[in-house]
């Protein structure tokens, strides 16, 4: 997937040639009702060269089809590149047998014949076949197929690293997992439909912008069809002159009819969806890639997403009577099974501060108590010639209540530490030995570099980010302060976090969010947009409505920016399809009326021809080719999205009316004398 | 360039006056308490049926079946007449095809009048139009209330009959009697009695038409009818005898739809929304009024060579009022809908026609009483549509999302403007229908067709003089494109409405666009002038601009 293949490289290039071809079929154009009048039209001109077929006609028929051509090839192009995606992925299909494990025993079937809730076994070098859950074992897996990342990832049973997806291959070990999905639906499945678009279907915004195209395209049938009953008057009239012939009339049509944004629509839709599959993103729809650009309420984890993942030890504070030494040794002791990244980073703090070394613990002399919710402390029983000891270390709180039910108190002085540590967006724990209150350990939060700035680009685009975490307030201010992040949750559970998007959601926000864990599922798939770590739960990837293949959190801001830049770029190509018109008719109409109210020469309407253009069939003509060229001309802007900077709407709007309205109005003119030129001097006209 | 600065002054002075009417419009439609003894009396008067509210489709039912209504009513006076009373000088029956032309002209608020009143219509039959001249302003206004307050997020859009009577008594009424008294203190004549016979010094018996026209005048000019009470309409010395008749018929003609820009903003709560929809439709008014007023400053090619002083186009212009105050009223009357003349539009230079035809394209800067804010809301639509694009979110208008729904709509209801006035110029231009009618050859030909529909479709009335238009064939087209017209634009906006009302409000951010900015105002200024010019410009090309080149 990370393969990233340059935007127009010569080799899709080629390969979209034969499918634009192929789209000429009008069960194909039909969709596209723009591109679909262009389509008729180049038929009836195409007719009308049976009855004359002089130099003028013969191009003016080819640059019709061209034009037809050009929105074809910008489709398929941006098609083509999901369809090399689709190829890669259906490769990794699993077709060697699956080891399906029943009563004990392995037998091979195949993987299309795997069903949910069956067993299978996978060992070192075996290709998983199907999505599944680990439910026994630990393996490392490559994944790099699927995210681009060659360094293998740790998948083991329980807890939120459970979840394995089929295609990718076990490098160690040996792991049983439960088969979750049916045959045909997999994760593979699924991203090989969504690279291919094969099942494309409008957004609900693609559908807006087409009715509004549609009606455009209205309009401009009855500008251009009403015309030769006008210039029929006139002449009746005796004015002179002659009504423009079908042939112009429908090169005015073409020109007129928003062909720009009607060409490229597709393109852009398709290439929205592309460049997040780019950013290692998958997103189920059209539609949630839209809903990404409304967001305006991002709920971001701390960790991992604010905070580098881990909190560190970096203090020990002892309590009034205690030495730091002793603290340290107790710390450690209470760490010394304690797997976790802050339980580790406490033995190493002990042995940095103090060079104590992690002694090896006999079993009948020590039982490790671990974390348990209840008492939500963790420790060590050891049984010590001196007596018995038992060490615990955990939250102040925690603490507090376990000292106090056995009739001690926390000294005033250890209280002020864990108050002071909180106060500084740190964790305090609290370390006791007995009844006898140690002192306190000093975890500390690193927030990621550069995020600040990052939030506060945020807010110039008007969205709220919002901290989750299960820090108490006091640490989750300190640290929201740290981070500028605008509003924060503390002491978050699950629930609260679908509490507060329900919230969010009835004030009329559209909330983000990212999350990995099962309990996470529901506020994923409440989320407008949801994006579901592919390093987490089978349950949490379902959830939402997009994958994040690197399992980044702050990948977020990207999938935002990609949502508003899919938006822009058709508003923006909307407006300069309609500004181009200016100079269309400039150029057109000057020279479908020339003759009108003649008495020699030019009549008095070809004073309008402000950019002097060569003949009126080279006005038409250069027009035309003008409307076809920009097409392509577009295709790179289409694939790649306007650019987008982070600013308020008003700032926004004024830039791109002013490059893409402004521009639009100006751009043809000269363009339209330069085809002109070159058409006289090829002695085309 | 003095006359144009004077021009430019009396727009703002009536812009000062609308502000204090946008508030008294707005008291009459959204009464602060249900329960002052004012408002117990007038359900009593009313009746109870009239305070229950309603969706947006019921209030559209309520207003199409009361016009239908109205319509019915004045064509069996208008079809009986000569058997009715109030005939003092014995007018007889009228041909069919004028009578439907004429209903349906004053039910829309249109006023296309293809008949002369003082040769055509009784007492009671004018008494009748006039009536309908309260009747369609005050629907105009009710549907424009329904509409702002289903943008206000309220999913009761009202009650029509309620609106209607509130309007009628509490606003026009007592407004169109101030005017009517002032207009009869300034010489416009009040009576009931037939026409008045005066033997002239040179013995011969002139019959001098006469009648209630005073009333009629005030509600044509305040409820942006039109409708005169004599074929010249305000050209017509007992129409408009004098400085002051004319500056209190100028001041009426806009005072309406400016006011109804303010009770927009309060309706909806954003008095700041409605000051750039004011600036931007106000900028447009200049842009008219330059736009008419300079070139009408130089005199009809015709007459240049004569060897007198002319200080402007001085022909079928009221001189007794100036030469600055017909172009001014040309583009005021387009502008609103109101479709009264002080000055021979037939008369204007061609270039100077302009003005007034883009008012007619338009339609909506200020348009008709109520309506020109419906029409204009529908151009908002299209503006945030694209302008939200452009800003990277779902558009959205007032907190509420514009989908595809709502683009449908407001596509039907933009295109239906165009068609009827391309569609039935083009049909008229290709047949003899139409060009057996036109009084000019050439391009004056085509603008006075393009003209009449232009004013049809846009429910104003005004005329290029000179059309023969007093044939079945124009009083049936013009009547189906008056209705389609009025009511098309006026029934899909309010599902639009409807539509976004039952939506969920999305909150502000600063992505959002907002729309009391001077860049909304920009960009829909944008829309409005690109839509307009896209679709009229080929058509302009062939009338006012090829005569003008011809010359």
């Amino acid at each position: 997937m990370k393969s990233r293949s340059s935007l127009l490289d010569p080799h899709l290039l080629k390969g979209a040639l034969v499918p634009s071809l192929r789209k000429l079929d009008p069960r194909n154009q039909w969709g596209n009702p723009v591109m679909f009048t262009v389509y008729l039209g180049a038929i009836v001109c195409t007719a009308l060269l049976l009855r004359s077929a002089g130099l003028f006609e013969i191009q003016l028929v080819a640059w019709l089809w061209f034009t037809v051509l050009f929105a074809n090839f910008a489709e398929a192009l941006a098609e083509s590149r999901g369809k090399a995606q689709a190829d890669a992925l259906r490769s990794m299909r699993v077709t060697t047998p699956a080891r399906k494990y029943e009563d004990g025993a392995e037998r091979p079937v195949a993987a299309a014949d795997l069903r949910p809730g069956d067993l299978v076994v996978c060992e070192a070098g075996d290709a998983i076949p199907a999505d599944g859950e680990i439910v026994e074992g630990i393996a490392s897996v490559d994944e790099s197929a699927i995210t681009g990342e060659s360094a293998p990832v740790i998948r083991e049973s329980g807890g939120d690293r459970s979840a394995v997806t089929g295609g990718t291959r076990v490098l160690s070990d040996r792991i049983l997992i439960r088969v979750t999905c049916e045959p045909g639906k997999s994760f593979l499945d699924r991203m090989i439909a969504l690279v291919e678009g094969g099942e494309r279907q409008k957004t609900p915004n693609e559908r807006a912008l087409g009715v509004l195209l549609v009606s455009l395209t209205l309009v401009f049938l009855l500008v251009t069809f009403s015309l030769p009953a006008f210039t029929g008057f006139l002449i009746r009239q005796g004015l002179g002159g002659s009504s423009p012939d079908l042939g112009s009339l429908v090169a005015l049509l073409v020109c007129l009819i928003p062909t720009t944004i009607g060409g490229l629509v597709s393109a852009i839709g398709i290439s929205g969806i592309d460049r997040l599959t780019r950013h290692n993103v998958l997103a189920t729809s059209g539609r949630a890639v839209e809903a990404a650009g409304d967001v305006d309420v991002l709920l971001l984890d701390k960790t991992g997403t604010i905070t580098l993942g881990n909190r560190q030890a970096s203090e020990f504070i002892p309590a009034p009577g205690v030495t730091p030494l002793e603290l340290a040794e107790a710390a450690q002791l209470a760490s010394l099974a304690d797997g976790t990244p802050e339980g580790r980073s406490i033995v190493v703090l002990a042995k940095q501060l103090f060079d104590l070394r992690a002694r090896e613990l006999a079993e009948p002399h020590a039982r490790f108590v671990p974390f348990t919710a209840e008492t939500r402390m963790s420790g060590v029983d050891l049984d010590s010639p001196d007596g018995k000891r038992s060490i615990r270390k955990g939250a102040a709180e925690a603490v507090k209540r376990h000292v106090e039910f056995h009739g001690g108190t926390v000294p005033a002085e250890v209280a002020r530490d864990v108050d002071r540590i909180a106060g500084q967006g740190g964790t305090p724990l609290v370390v006791i030995d007995g009844s006898r209150v140690m002192g306190s350990i000093f975890l500390k939060d690193i927030v990621k570099g550069g995020i600040r700035e990052r939030f506060a680009k945020l807010r110039e685009m008007g969205i709220r980010t919002v901290m989750i975490t299960g820090d108490n307030p006091r640490t989750a201010a300190a640290i929201a302060a740290e981070a500028g992040v605008d509003d924060f949750m503390a002491e978050a559970t699950p629930e609260d976090k679908m509490r507060r998007i329900r919230k969010e959601q009835e004030a009329g926000h559209l909330v983000a969010m990212t999350g990995d864990g099962t309990n996470d599922a529901p506020a994923l798939a409440q989320a407008d947009v949801g994006v579901a770590m592919n390093t987490g739960t089978q349950a949490a990837r379902e959830a939402g409505n997009m994958v994040d293949l690197d399992s980044d959190p702050t990948k977020l801001i990207d999938i935002v920016e990609i949502g508003k830049q899919l938006l822009m770029t058709r508003g923006a190509l909307t407006t300069f399809s309609l500004a181009n018109d200016v100079a269309k008719y400039f150029a057109i109409l000057p020279a479908l009326f020339a003759g009108i109210g003649a008495v020699s020469g030019k009549g008095p309407l070809a004073a309008l021809d402000v950019m002097d253009l060569h003949s009126p069939q080279s006005a038409i003509l250069s027009a035309v080719i003008f409307n076809a060229l920009i097409i392509v001309a577009l295709i790179p802007l289409a694939l790649k999205g306007v650019d987008y900077r982070p600013m308020n709407a008003a700032a926004l709007l004024r830039r791109n009316l002013l490059i893409y309205g402004l521009g639009g109005v100006v751009v043809p003119f000269p363009c339209i004398k330069l085809i002109d030129l070159s058409l006289g001097a090829l002695h085309l006209v | 360039m003095n006359t144009l600065s004077l021009a430019l002054v009396f727009v703002a002075t009536v812009a000062v006056l609308s502000w204090p009417l946008g508030r008294w419009l707005h008291w009459t439609l959204q009464p602060a308490s249900e329960d002052s003894p004012a408002e117990r009396l007038l359900r009593l008067v009313l009746g109870s049926g009239c305070a229950r509210p309603g969706g947006w489709r019921n209030y559209v039912i309520a207003l199409l079946v009361f016009n239908a209504g109205m319509a019915a009513i004045s064509w069996l006076v208008l079809t009986w007449q000569h058997h009715l009373p109030l005939n003092p000088d014995g007018m007889g029956p009228v041909k069919p095809s004028l009578v439907f032309h004429t209903v349906v002209s004053f039910v829309t608020n249109t006023n296309l009048q293809h008949y002369s009143g003082e040769a055509t219509f009784s007492h009671l039959s004018q008494l009748t139009l006039m009536w309908l001249q309260f009747t369609s302003a005050a629907s105009g206004i009710a549907a424009f209330a329904a509409l702002a307050r289903g943008l206000s997020g309220n999913r009761n859009f009202g009650n029509f009959h309620r609106d209607t009577a509130r309007i009628l008594i509490l606003f026009l009424i007592p407004l169109a009697v101030v005017w009517a008294l002032a207009f009869s203190l300034a010489g416009v004549p009040m009576t009931l009695e037939g026409s008045a016979s005066a033997t002239t010094l040179e013995g011969a018996v002139q019959t001098i038409a006469r009648g209630p026209v005073a009333a009629f005048l005030a509600i044509k000019q305040l409820g942006t009818n039109g409708g005169g009470f004599f074929g010249p309409n305000s050209t017509h010395p007992f129409e408009n005898p004098g400085a002051l008749a004319n500056f209190m018929s100028l001041v009426a003609i806009p005072l309406i739809p400016m006011a109804c820009v303010w009770t927009f903003g309060r309706i909806l709560g954003r008095p700041s929304h409605a000051r750039v929809v004011s600036a931007v439709m106000f900028a447009f008014l200049a842009l008219k009024i330059v736009a008419t007023v300079v070139p009408e400053s130089s005199p009809a090619s015709a007459l240049k060579e004569l060897p007198v002083i002319q200080s402007a186009n001085l022909e079928g212009k009221e001189l007794r009022l100036g030469a600055t105050t017909g172009p001014l009223w040309a583009v005021l009357t387009t502008s609103t809908s109101n479709g009264s003349v002080g000055a021979m539009h037939g008369s204007l230079n061609p270039l100077s026609l302009l003005g007034p035809f883009a008012g007619l394209w338009l339609n909506s800067t200020f348009g008709g009483a109520g309506v020109g804010m419906i029409n204009f809301f529908l151009f908002m639509i299209l503006a945030v549509f694209v302008a939200g694009l452009m800003v990277g979110r779902t558009p959205e208008y007032l907190g509420r999302k514009v989908e595809a729904r709502e683009m449908t709509l407001a596509a039907a209801a933009f295109l239906v403007h165009p068609f009827l006035i391309l569609g039935g110029t083009a049909l008229f231009c290709a047949t003899s229908m139409g060009e057996a009618t036109i009084a000019n050859p050439g391009a004056r030909g085509f603008s006075e067709i393009l003209y009449e529909f232009s004013s049809a479709a846009s429910n104003n009335g005004s005329g290029l003089e000179g059309l023969s238009d007093n044939t079945d064939a124009w009083n049936i087209a013009t009547a189906i494109v008056m209705l389609l017209g009025r009511y098309l634009p006026i029934i899909l906006p309010l599902a639009i409405a409807g539509s976004l009302a039952a939506k969920q409000p999305v909150a502000l951010s600063s992505g959002t666009l907002r729309t009391d900015t001077p860049t909304f105002g920009l960009m829909v200024f944008a829309v409005i002038l690109f839509l307009g010019a896209l679709t009229f410009f080929p058509a302009a090309l062939l009338g006012p601009v090829l005569e003008h080149l011809s010359l």
